[in-house]
């Protein structure tokens, strides 16, 4: 498997490390209901299809990404680092 | 002067040569991290000459991530505008020269390591096997840095590679 | 038998072997199994579960029958091909599974057991008593089953691993792929073109008539000329993975004497942009009665052993075939001057006309001759028929190799016109089929092919296509009638490997198993070394027919990498020593050898956990000593591994409130704090010291097990939630070599190497000192609970300043101590580790639910109020005293509580006996823990047998006020 870093161009999946649904990036505010967190930490979709994860390059140069994937076809849709992402920080 | 001895992380190992291609410690000097603050890539770049794109070297900067570099000296006032450190210690330099330089090195670092893809100038972090390294091609060889306590293992597992080159040259395989 | 002037082999290098301890002779370029041959030897192994007698069934990687074992130099390689290895001068080879001799082997005994040995008899036969499957049963049949044998020892000899990329990526150096890989080349791709055989050209080398050697010849050589190709020879790519990613093996050593530092083998990585899969075909065997004996062959084999080794397969030849390849074989055979008896065709519409009788409607019904094959009978459109012969040739027609296309799950086309599955388009993404892999079988149609494929590549690529010519070529039809079983009374195999027969893929239909992946594990069909390759289709088929159904509605079982068995050896290239765990120093790492300390792992690095005196015998009397050195005197500890990073910036402070649960923006310059560091869901992710070095700048220090996690963890709140803030931040974990040094005397051993004396440094304070001419860093901290204090240099001058600081130590009755020493003076003071916050404690468990400040957000903070989280449900950190020796991973029961788990209490994280205090302390998670501080507890450790009552107590054990701390 291989991702494309948007700084580094494309390397081997042993430079990533995978963390998870895409989900982390959605931090409630202070205070939000304990509905909000639950949401964000524990509940999952398990698609067949597209779906959206982060990776972090740690043997590389300590980029998150946020990697859209095909998980039938495995096809590597989009990758985009997380720090300059569409729609900015939470 | 200080009275403290300084020593070298792989003080103790002389250049190795096998399939033509040496293995020695480098002495790269003082090396000093840049870590642009956000908005001051323009007045970094005017301050140092230059900064350099991803993957890249331009002059004694080489590019180690996201809006950082490493400085091989000393930085200028860089106050408000990047933070630096002092990585001079921290570092181990191996330096591989020889017509089996890349190949050697494609054992160790899942890189596309093609002159066509990874010409003099280039650099790249990647793994050296398990350790975290930064991988610049020079002129006429490859630079390595690694983690300054993982040097001797780094210089095993090159040498090692270098061996198995050398014993299939010998065997014409 | 060796013929005279044929084959391709070097007859001017003679190579001298040994089989089962008997010298025989070959030359260069001989495979194992051609030598073999040519030596008469017939009989090569036994069967995997009758131990019938077996020859050799086929030229290639995909034998079932011919495998053996190498032994070299100590060294023995089991189930290896003996179609693949190549001989070398001295080889030692032996066969397996057969005892005491392949001639005479007792488990033969098993064939005449074979009515009661069809499929499934394991699962009927050893199902009771229940009690017996693990007991007897199941190391009866590990015994029973198995092919070769290994040394139960480090496997000493070296492999390799290694990357490479391409534009173009060529599986296979028959006709396609050379075409494909000239048609590349020429156009400037980078191409890589791997070929499993010892010698490019596939079916070129063996047919003999095809192209004529000197295309290839030329070819080979233009492909060796130009620069931006690169010829894998004995390189099998074994698997397809994402993004054109492939996996290959190649055999660099294994035909060749040990040597030292030559590999073995290669484990070869290949990323490819496009790839052409131009792995031919395989010739499948016909399932009749007795088909199995020692002798009978397809007939494809016979013709590279013909062609390319100079070898007759026997002295009197017999053909059967459904197709018209066999009628080449034979007219080769006879130009060779090899005696062919018959041809039995089993079409009715072949010509009959060759010179050799031909037999139209043929069908064999019987084999006979115990250790090789004698004769042979059966009918055919004129009668019946009984012929002497010792050399059998199958031809039951071709299987396109779709292995590789299918590696992403996808499932291969039938074609009826060929009788045959072929790969479709888009099945790998970047890959293509061509030639006979593509079931295009004339040679003009697999040129064709592979210069199409190459050409759709190089466009795929965006690169220039332009076509070469393609040089005359036989474009003969392959006529084929599939046969895919002959009735008969005897068994009839199927998958030669596994001794699976016709009757036992009827018998799973009949016993329901009537899916082709159910068929497959009732019958073990393709489940041996050879993974199906000569029998799936075959059984298939029948099972086809035993179910009523079509060859497409039954399908194919799933094709898995690797393609053909990858040694493990292989596969760990790298992975051994160094290789697997980096090895990491610190610089005081030859003063603390030199002065006897044995070295414990810590992570990746490399510790001291005690240093030695003369007349010390246990670690417990230099650790006792090294305690009371440092609660007495001063010690000198190397604490380098603890994780240091490096941040800067405006909004840094503003970083680190939300980091920590505690407030660093309130921190003054020059001062260091605590602070602890929670997951995302509220649970304690690290801890340590953080000093403010400047206005905008902070060193944060981690523990040493949790440096990369922090480090990761940082990034992500950086990147993902806060990517504005002005702050950057870096390790210096390397840069810096740090000791500490504790103890009453601590100051005194500072000041006599510091360039100014320590002036006012109260607890908790850093700031700049000059050592020894260097700049260094200072932090009053400590982990000992005396007076303490780290000292940083630039990691250069770390082993010359460690040295200098025992030597002074030694005069103050000081010196160094170890791992063991520095645990236990954190216990005796309550201080945590890893071994607490183990990531599934709460800072309410290790009582710092106060350090969660209530004036701002931080990770974690909203989780670690949940409830389940805070009460007097969780098990709390509290210290325990015991006078007898105790275990961390011990369970605490109330007393009089029955010891099960239900009543679990909690469990010990850290044990140490205190020389301060004079017994045994435990650190500890107790429900409800600090309510309970003075009851008693019983402790309970199966592991070592202890059962004790122990006192509950606070964690602190030693000066809880801290007085020594802040001396």
């Amino acid at each position: 498997m291989r991702l494309t870093c948007p700084l580094c161009g494309t390397r081997d999946r042993r430079e990533f490390y995978y963390s998870g649904s895409d989900d982390y990036l959605n931090r409630p505010s202070e205070g939000a209901p304990v509905e909000a967190w639950d949401d964000m930490l524990h509940l999952r979709v398990n698609p067949a299809g597209v779906t959206k994860d982060l990776w972090y390059h740690e043997t590389g140069c300590g980029s998150w990404l946020l990697v859209t994937r095909n998980t039938v076809t495995h096809a590597v849709l989009a990758t985009e680092l997380v720090a300059a992402r569409k729609g900015g920080a939470a | 002067m200080p009275n403290l001895i300084a020593k070298s992380a792989l003080a103790a190992h002389a250049p190795v040569t096998l399939a033509g291609t040496t293995l020695e410690e480098a002495h790269v000097g003082q090396i000093t991290s840049i870590s642009v603050f956000p908005g001051m890539l323009a007045e970094v770049a005017a301050k140092l000459g230059a900064f350099p794109a991803p993957n890249a070297v331009k002059g004694n900067l080489i590019w180690t991530g996201p809006e950082q570099a490493f400085l091989m000296g000393q930085a200028p006032d860089l106050a408000g505008l990047a933070a630096t450190t002092d990585q001079t210690g921290g570092w181990a330099a191996l330096r591989l020269t020889g017509p089996k330089a890349a190949d050697t090195l494609m054992r160790l670092y899942p890189l596309d390591l093609r002159a066509t893809h990874f010409p003099p100038g280039t650099c790249a972090r990647s793994p050296l096997g398990h350790m975290q390294s930064i991988l610049i091609r020079e002129a006429d060889s490859f630079l390595i840095l690694v983690f300054r306590s993982m040097a001797r293992t780094a210089w095993h597992e090159i040498e090692a590679a270098l061996h198995a080159l050398d014993a299939r040259a010998a065997a014409g395989v | 038998m060796r013929i005279a002037g044929k084959g391709l082999i070097d007859r001017s290098e003679p190579v001298t072997f040994t089989f089962d301890g008997t010298r025989h002779h070959g030359f260069k370029g001989d495979t194992l199994a051609s030598a073999l041959l040519a030596n008469g030897v017939r009989l090569v192994g036994r069967s995997f579960k009758y131990h019938r007698p077996r020859g050799i069934l086929t030229a290639g990687p995909e034998e079932p029958n011919a495998m053996v074992e190498v032994l070299d130099n100590g060294s023995q390689t089991p189930n290896t091909r003996a179609t693949v290895q190549e001989i070398y001068e001295g080889m030692a080879a032996q066969s397996q599974n057969r005892w005491p001799s392949l001639r005479f082997d007792v488990m033969a005994v098993n064939d005449l057991a074979a009515p009661f040995l069809g499929a499934g008899f394991y699962y009927k036969t050893f199902m009771w008593p229940r009690a017996f499957w693990e007991g007897l049963y199941e190391p009866l049949i590990r015994r029973a089953a198995g092919l070769g044998t290994l040394k139960p020892h480090h496997e000493p000899a070296s492999y390799e691993k290694a990357f490479a990329f391409c534009d173009l990526l060529v599986i296979g150096s028959g006709p396609a792929g050379l075409m494909a890989a000239l048609t590349a080349a020429q156009n400037g791709a980078d191409v890589i073109l791997a070929e499993q055989d010892s010698v490019l050209g596939g079916r070129l080398v063996a047919e003999a008539n095809a192209l004529g050697a000197d295309w290839l010849t030329a070819t080979l050589a233009e492909l060796k000329s130009l620069p931006n190709v690169r010829l894998m020879p004995r390189t099998t790519v074994v698997g397809a993975y994402d993004q054109g990613t492939y996996a290959a093996l190649e055999r660099v050593g294994l035909h060749l004497p040990n040597q030292p530092h030559l590999p073995r083998e290669c484990f070869w990585r290949i990323v490819a942009s496009q790839a052409i899969l131009a792995t031919g075909a395989l010739e499948r065997p016909i399932a009749f009665s007795n088909n199995d004996r020692p002798g009978i062959m397809l007939a494809s084999a016979a013709q590279t052993y013909l062609n390319r080794f100079g070898v007759s397969p026997g002295d009197k030849v017999t053909l059967f075939a459904t197709n018209d390849h066999a009628r080449t074989v034979a007219r080769q055979l006879i130009a060779a001057g090899v005696k062919v008896v018959a041809i039995l065709d089993s079409r009715s519409e072949a010509s009959s006309v060759e010179d050799c009788p031909v037999y139209l409607n043929a069908a064999i019904t019987d084999t006979a001759g115990r250790r090789s094959l004698t004769q042979i009978t059966g009918h055919h459109a004129g009668g019946d028929f009984l012929i002497e012969t010792d050399c059998l040739l199958m031809s039951g027609g071709w299987n396109p190799l779709v292995n590789l296309a299918c590696h992403q799950n996808a499932r291969p086309a039938w074609r009826e016109d060929i009788a045959a599955f072929v790969p479709q388009p888009g099945m790998v993404p970047g890959l293509s089929a061509a030639g006979s892999a593509n079931g295009a079988f004339s040679t003009h149609a697999a040129l064709f092919e592979g210069r199409t494929t190459a050409l759709a590549a190089l466009t795929a690529m965006g690169k220039p296509a332009q076509a070469p010519d393609l040089p005359q070529a036989e474009d003969a039809p392959y006529r084929v009638q599939a046969l895919w079983q002959v009735p008969g009374k005897g068994r009839a195999w199927l998958d030669f490997a596994n001794d699976v027969t016709v009757k036992d893929v009827r018998q799973s239909a009949q016993e329901g198993y009537s899916s082709v992946e159910h068929m497959k594990r009732y019958t073990t069909q393709g489940m041996a070394p050879d993974q199906g390759k000569n029998s799936s289709v075959g059984a298939l088929a029948v099972l086809a027919d035993a179910t009523g159904r079509g060859i497409p509605e039954t399908g194919t079982t799933t094709f898995r990498a690797p393609f053909t068995p990858v040694s493990i050896g292989a596969l760990g290239a790298g992975g051994q020593g160094a290789g697997f765990a980096p090895q990491r120093y610190m610089t005081s790492d030859q003063a603390s050898r030199d002065r006897g300390a044995p070295m414990i792992e810590a992570g990746l690095w490399y510790r001291p956990s005690y240093f030695p005196k003369p007349g010390e015998t246990t670690w417990r009397q230099s650790c006792d000593r090294e305690v009371l050195m440092v609660r007495s005197a001063v010690g000198v500890a190397d604490v380098s591994t603890l994780g240091k990073i490096d941040i800067q910036g405006k909004d840094a402070a503003r970083f680190l409130d939300f980091v920590y649960t505690n407030t660093f923006s309130s921190l003054p310059v020059g001062r260091v704090r605590y602070g602890l560091m929670l997951r995302e869901d509220g649970f304690v992710m690290d801890d340590g010291t953080t000093a403010r070095l400047g206005e905008n700048h902070y060193l944060m220090t981690t523990t040493t097990a949790a440096a990369g996690q922090v480090m990761r963890h940082l990034d992500f709140i950086h990147q993902a939630y806060c990517p504005d803030f002005q702050v950057r931040f870096i390790s210096v974990t390397e840069s810096w070599a740090q000791f500490a040094v504790a103890g009453p005397l601590s100051k005194m051993l500072l000041n006599s190497l510091l360039d100014e004396r320590l002036a006012d440094f109260p607890f908790m304070s850093c700031g700049e000192v000059t050592v020894e001419g260097v700049k260094a860093r200072l932090f009053r901290i400590s982990f000992s609970g005396e007076e303490g204090y780290e000292i940083a240099v630039p990691t250069a001058y770390g082993e010359a300043l460690f040295r200098d600081l025992l030597a002074k130590a030694e005069t103050l009755d000081g010196g160094a101590y170890g791992m063991e020493a520095l645990n236990v003076m954190r216990i005796e003071k309550g201080f945590i580790t890893h071994a607490e916050i183990h990531g599934r404690v709460t800072a309410f468990d290790i009582g710092m639910a106060k350090m969660v400040a209530a004036k701002k957000d931080c990770i974690g903070k909203a989780s670690a109020t949940r409830p389940g989280l805070n009460g007097p449900e969780r098990e709390q950190l509290v210290g325990l005293r015991c006078d007898a020796a105790i275990g961390a991973g011990a369970h605490l029961f109330t007393p009089g509580d029955k010891v099960e788990r239900v009543n679990d209490q909690g469990y010990v994280t850290s044990v140490c006996y205190s020389p301060t205090l004079g017994t045994n302390l435990a650190l500890a998670f107790l429900k409800d823990g600090r309510a309970r501080h003075g009851q008693r507890i019983r402790l309970v450790d199966h592991m070592r047998k202890t059962d004790v009552i122990c006192e509950v107590t606070d964690p602190v054990f030693l000066d809880p006020e801290g007085a020594k701390l802040r001396a």
